[in-house]
């Protein structure tokens, strides 16, 4: 009995030693708020790893403004929470940047406690740089001034997909299969106006919800998408709920195309690969491997080559983190108040196709080409393939950047 | 309609049989030791990924009979050497113990095979259509499933009902010093039964690893279905696990075949304009949504009328 | 199971002085931790701390164990919030004090309406209905939608309702002193529970169902009754966290938050009235911090609770308890030099394992960094063979004097009672 007393003792002691993170004095202080445990550790490590790998390369140039930039990692859990108090955390550490970026809600409640905090504690001003989360409200009706979305919110990429879809004639019936939560509801209700607009030839046969992350068999949903007779399924499912879905598919033979949001995310191509859909499964993001674009690729195969176990990385994190440090160039500052202006309204050469995008300065969103592109067996001058499938993504359509802004209600406070 | 129900069925019994596999274990442990296992899903995990490892290096099979053999060593070490400690503190701290080890095999999982999901697949011999109805594949892999189900199902009757090891188990739960004296060890025995119990949790992983996702976030992900389908289908009922797990398959096949919502009964009636203000949330829910909550519907009014479960004979 | 109670002379200083000593320690806080964080964190001890009080109610008081106790944390956290949002668009002139009543009778009004169907069983069973009533409302929070606003939950600002003597609630040690006083408040009414006639037959009907409804008393009224209580203050700690976040999401209901709330009480110590106290706030320290020192935070976490599980099973506080007896009987300074003995090696064995798992963590999750590390300030590589032979030997030497060193411990504490014994 006495021995647990010393070892809680002991336990604690030990754990509380280290408990001073050791930083750097000067610094460029970057904190990476996203889950690293949890459900949502898959994402949040690439996340981090690219941020480690970022700031390597821009620390071997010399850094910014001479400073280095360290990386601090804050595990989230993917909760509103925990991500809450580690945003203070962050702050009290001296972190003035924060990246955020899996979860709406997390996103949703960080920009609400930065919103409150800038305004309760001036002169510490702390600026959000969101690099994955595409809730329209972001940029929209929650809209914030010390807020950055990189990645294109549900409305671009909704207006962009049916845009491609209607654009091909083979597509006749169409089937939504979404997540019961506000993010599948609001791509669902986007997508569900563009299909029933004027002057589409395209039958809206489902519109399906499926219970966030609850579901283990999907057979069932496949049975009822094969008995309405869509010949496509678009889908903003992400994670389990798409891999299990499409495995399911696999299985029961359903012959149908696949109009994704999140099919490149972890683990999904090898899934893809596994239910044999070669050239059936599309998605839309801000750029692929296989785009031809040189200094892209040999980046990429630079970066893959440090992190082969996870050779998977978001393109808009390197757009974001490349703005922001241009951002604190010029304004020779890393205060959020001086640099912020700087990042309004910036253009920027994106990192994954070498063309301009923007970030406009009404809603912080920022606008970039789109790019639909398939996965199946690669061809020639595609040298990336995903997860060791042999498969990559290619190439299906690209969307202008002109022609991805979509309107926007933000009714920006700015101090 | 025909084609719904008749896939609805099949796809149920499918689905219902992979419940059934998976809490195989679960229920051994339970009825023969008393010990809610929270880390059975772990050890699911554990199975899944050994015979990932195991498929990667010399294939499918030999993984389906080392995993369960190696998972099912841990179990009995962990018996061993943890919860037979824990044993005299009662049922609410072995039931917890088992919750912490939870934390510390998602973590050594998540630190041997990295956090995003492996490529297990399903292995070549078993990788075809097994038949196809209303243009329907169903794999072979899946029937496999449905026969191994059935017979760790037969095989666990057999040898509870039938065999002297089984009326040894039994008795030693009741009445461990009397068995004791008869002079079998029962501390042994205990340590059986739970390697059995992890094995079994293996198994389920080799298995449905390939089906479904091998991550490190799969145990969690389970959530506590397995736990409903011990309690619904009785406390140490093996029988009752069976036919639980049939029950909650078809229910929630069903279910998601069904797309009614209250908007469509009441649509028509003149409560139409007031009730889709008063209940504006669940106006248009279809049942197919709710689907994956009913089987915690089903926990509740279970336990609330017949807290025995369908086939248990006796309550906790 | 109680705390001493003071002999014969109870003045007001004995009885009470336990009391004034916390509310003294409750308001020099904030001037000896000032950082934001640190107020921060103790502002989600003190929610953690009536919560898990809230808990022990049930788990350590009437011996039922809850799998969904967070649904009322999460109910009142909502109602709260709702309240907050519905007060500030009438102008009503309710000050943010009160608020956290909202919270607790939503969590009295659903621990009724839960409890009636749950507490007419204990054991397994309720457990499982707990567990089942859970995940039902969890579930339930992402369809009700205009409830529970989906996953982005429901937002509030707590400085746009009526301030009174001047406090708007925008700077966080406002909120902090608003939360310590809930915390003492909720914390002195929950100990007094445990006083009266009610909290005497929880006991009873924990130890002895049988015995209890033989001598007249229902158990289920009296379990229900509880289980109402404890939604209560329940209510109350969610009421505060919706104050203190000004935000509610539907995971703080999930079946996550009602494992915490478990493994707080326990790893406190459910025997003992300040355990579940202890528990909170150790182990919202450590979900705090303990992510920042290790990316293996889970599996330490892992360790330190199967840790109390099996050699502590009382918890921190019961550990603590025990030295009660020693103390009493003047032989402290017997068993402290074996303590300290057995602290040393310890703390050896502990680092060599700590050493073994972050070298692991570095080769494998942080693989493509490299092996380049530090562990207690020390620059070492995970590649080289030395580290690893450093770990074993600490970890195994440090072990073996470990338990040798706690056998000595372990007599000389047996030493010790029997003295007392012998003398009494």
């Amino acid at each position: 009995m006495k021995k647990a007393f010393t070892t809680a003792a002991l336990a604690l002691s030990v754990l509380g030693f280290a408990a001073m993170p050791a930083s750097a004095a000067d610094t460029l202080k970057i904190g990476y708020v996203d889950p690293l445990s949890g459900g949502g550790a898959a994402a949040g490590q690439i996340g981090l790893n690219q941020l480690n790998y970022i700031a390597e390369q821009v620390n071997a140039k010399g850094g910014v403004m001479g400073k280095q930039v360290e990386i601090i990692p804050y595990d989230n859990k993917l909760d509103p929470q925990v991500s809450l108090v580690q945003v203070q955390k962050a702050i009290d550490q001296g972190v003035h940047i924060v990246v955020q970026g899996n979860g709406s809600s997390v996103a949703a409640a960080v920009s609400d406690f930065i919103k409150k905090f800038n305004s309760r504690n001036h002169g510490k001003e702390v600026v959000q740089i969101n690099h994955a989360a595409i809730d329209p409200s972001l940029t929209n009706d929650k809209c914030s001034y010390w807020h950055f979305a990189f990645d294109a919110n549900v409305n671009i990429k909704v207006e962009a997909m049916t845009n491609f879809m209607k654009a091909n004639d083979a597509i006749k019936k169409v089937y939504l299969i979404d997540q019961d939560y506000s993010f599948g509801h609001s791509v669902a209700k986007a997508a569900e106006a563009k299909l029933k607009a004027e002057g589409s030839s395209i039958e809206l046969v489902g519109n399906e919800f499926v219970p966030l992350q609850k579901v283990t068999d999907f057979s069932p949903y496949v049975a009822k998408i094969k008995a309405s007779g869509a010949d496509s399924v678009l889908t903003a499912n992400w994670g389990n709920d798409l891999q299990l879905l499409i495995k399911a598919a696999g299985d029961a033979g359903l012959d149908v195309n696949w109009y994704t949001f999140y099919a490149g995310l972890a683990g999904t191509p090898t899934a893809i690969k596994q239910a044999g859909l070669a050239d059936k499964v599309f998605q839309i993001t801000e750029g692929v491997n296989n785009i031809d674009y040189q200094p892209m690729q040999d980046a990429v195969k630079a970066y893959i080559a440090k992190y082969p176990d996870s050779p998977i990385y978001y393109p808009r994190l390197f757009n974001a983190m490349g703005m922001v440090f241009k951002a604190v160039e010029e304004a020779g500052s890393d205060d959020p108040v001086k640099f912020v202006p700087k990042l309004e309204g910036m253009k920027y050469v994106d990192f994954i196709d070498g063309k301009e995008g923007f970030m406009r300065a009404d809603d912080h969103q920022y606008f970039q080409t789109m790019y639909i592109s398939g996965l199946g067996p690669l061809g020639e001058k595609q040298p990336f393939d995903e997860e060791g499938t042999g498969w990559g993504w290619k190439v299906a359509s690209s969307v202008a950047v002109e022609d991805t802004i979509v309107p926007t209600t933000c009714q920006m406070e700015r101090p | 309609m025909l084609e719904i129900v008749l896939i609805s069925t099949l796809n149920g019994i499918l689905y219902g049989m992979l419940l059934f596999l998976m809490a195989s274990g679960l229920t051994v442990i339970f009825s023969m030791m008393g010990v809610l296992n929270f880390a059975h899903a772990s050890f699911y995990m554990l199975g899944a990924f050994f015979g990932f490892e195991i498929s990667r290096h010399v294939g499918f099979w030999p993984g389906l009979v080392v995993a369960p053999f190696a998972v099912a060593l841990i179990g009995m070490a962990v018996e061993r050497y943890g919860l037979r400690q824990v044993h005299k503190h009662g049922h609410v701290a072995e039931l917890l113990f088992t919750f912490g080890l939870t934390f510390v095999i998602q973590e050594v999982v998540q630190m041997i095979w990295g956090k995003l999901p492996v490529d297990y697949r399903v292995p070549p011999s078993l990788d075809f259509p097994a038949f196809t109805i209303f243009a329907t594949n169903y794999p072979a892999f899946k029937m496999f499933e449905l026969l191994t189900s059935i017979a760790i199902f037969a095989a666990l009757l057999l040898i509870v009902k039938r065999t002297r090891v089984g009326l040894v188990v039994q008795a030693a739960l009741s009445h461990p010093e009397m068995v004791g004296m008869l002079g079998h060890n029962v501390g042994r025995v205990f340590m059986l039964v739970f390697g059995v119990g992890a094995g079994l949790a293996a198994v389920a992983g080799v298995i449905a690893g390939p089906a479904l996702v091998t991550q490190a976030n799969m145990a969690a992900s389970l959530g506590p279905i397995l736990f409903v389908i011990v309690v619904v289908g009785g406390l140490g009922s093996l029988s009752g696990a069976f036919v639980a797990s049939l029950l909650i398959g078809l229910v929630q096949t069903f279910a998601v075949a069904i797309n009614l919502s209250m908007s469509d009964i009441f649509g028509g009636t003149p409560l139409a304009g007031v009730m889709s203000v008063w209940f504006s949330d669940i106006w248009s829910v279809t049942v197919a949504q709710i689907a994956p909550i009913l089987p915690y519907l089903l926990l509740v009014m279970i336990l609330i009328f017949r807290p025995r479960g369908l086939m248990g004979n006796r309550e906790s | 199971m109680q705390r001493p109670g003071p002999p014969a002379r109870s003045g007001f200083l004995a009885s009470y002085g336990v009391w004034i000593v916390v509310a003294a320690v409750l308001l020099a806080l904030p001037q000896v931790f000032s950082s934001g964080l640190a107020i921060s964190t103790m502002c989600l001890m003190g929610v953690m701390i009536i919560f898990a009080l809230s808990y022990n109610m049930l788990l350590g008081q009437t011996g039922l164990l809850s799998f969904g106790h967070a649904v009322f944390f999460g109910l009142g956290g909502f109602l709260t919030a709702h309240a907050m949002n519905a007060v500030r668009a009438a102008h009503a002139p309710l000050p943010l004090e009160v608020f956290p009543l909202v919270g607790g009778a939503t969590g009295l009004i659903f621990g009724i309406i839960f409890g009636a169907v749950s507490t007419r069983r204990a054991g397994t069973t309720f457990a499982m209905i707990t567990l089942g009533i859970g995940e039902l409302v969890a579930s339930s929070s992402l369809i009700l939608r205009s409830i529970f606003g989906g996953e982005e939950g429901i937002s509030v600002d707590r400085t746009r309702v009526l301030h009174l003597f001047g406090l708007n609630f925008g700077p966080q040690i406002q909120v902090y002193y608003l939360i310590a006083a809930w915390c003492f408040v909720s914390a002195a009414a929950m100990y007094a529970l445990t006083r009266t006639p009610f909290g005497r037959i929880c006991n009873a009907v924990r130890d002895n169902p049988q015995r209890a409804a033989f001598i007249g008393y229902s158990t289920t009224r009296v379990r229900f009754i509880a289980f109402s209580l404890a939604g209560l203050f329940a209510g109350i700690a969610g009421g505060l966290a919706a104050v203190n976040f000004e935000i509610v999401t539907s995971s703080q209901m999930g079946a996550g938050q009602s494992g915490t709330v478990v493994l707080m009480t326990f790893i406190g110590g459910v025997g003992n009235f300040a355990g579940p106290i202890v528990g909170a706030i150790l182990v919202t320290y450590l979900q705090v911090m303990l992510s920042d020192i290790t990316g293996a935070w889970q599996l330490y976490f892992g360790l330190l609770f199967i840790g109390v599980v099996m050699f502590a099973p009382d918890g921190i506080a019961g550990l603590v308890a025990r030295q009660q007896a020693v103390w009493q009987a003047g032989r402290l300074h017997r068993v402290l030099p074996y303590y300290a003995l057995a602290l040393a090696p310890g703390l050896v064995a502990l680092a060599g394992l700590s050493l073994a798992i972050e070298m692991t963590y570095q080769l494998t999750v942080n693989g493509p960094e490299g092996p380049a590390m530090r562990f207690l300030y020390m620059p070492l590589s995970a590649a080289s063979p030395l580290p690893w032979i450093l770990a074993t030997v600490m970890f195994v030497a440090g072990t073996w004097l470990f338990v040798r060193a706690m056998r000595l411990a372990i007599n000389a504490y047996g030493e010790a009672i029997a003295n007392s014994r012998g003398r009494a």
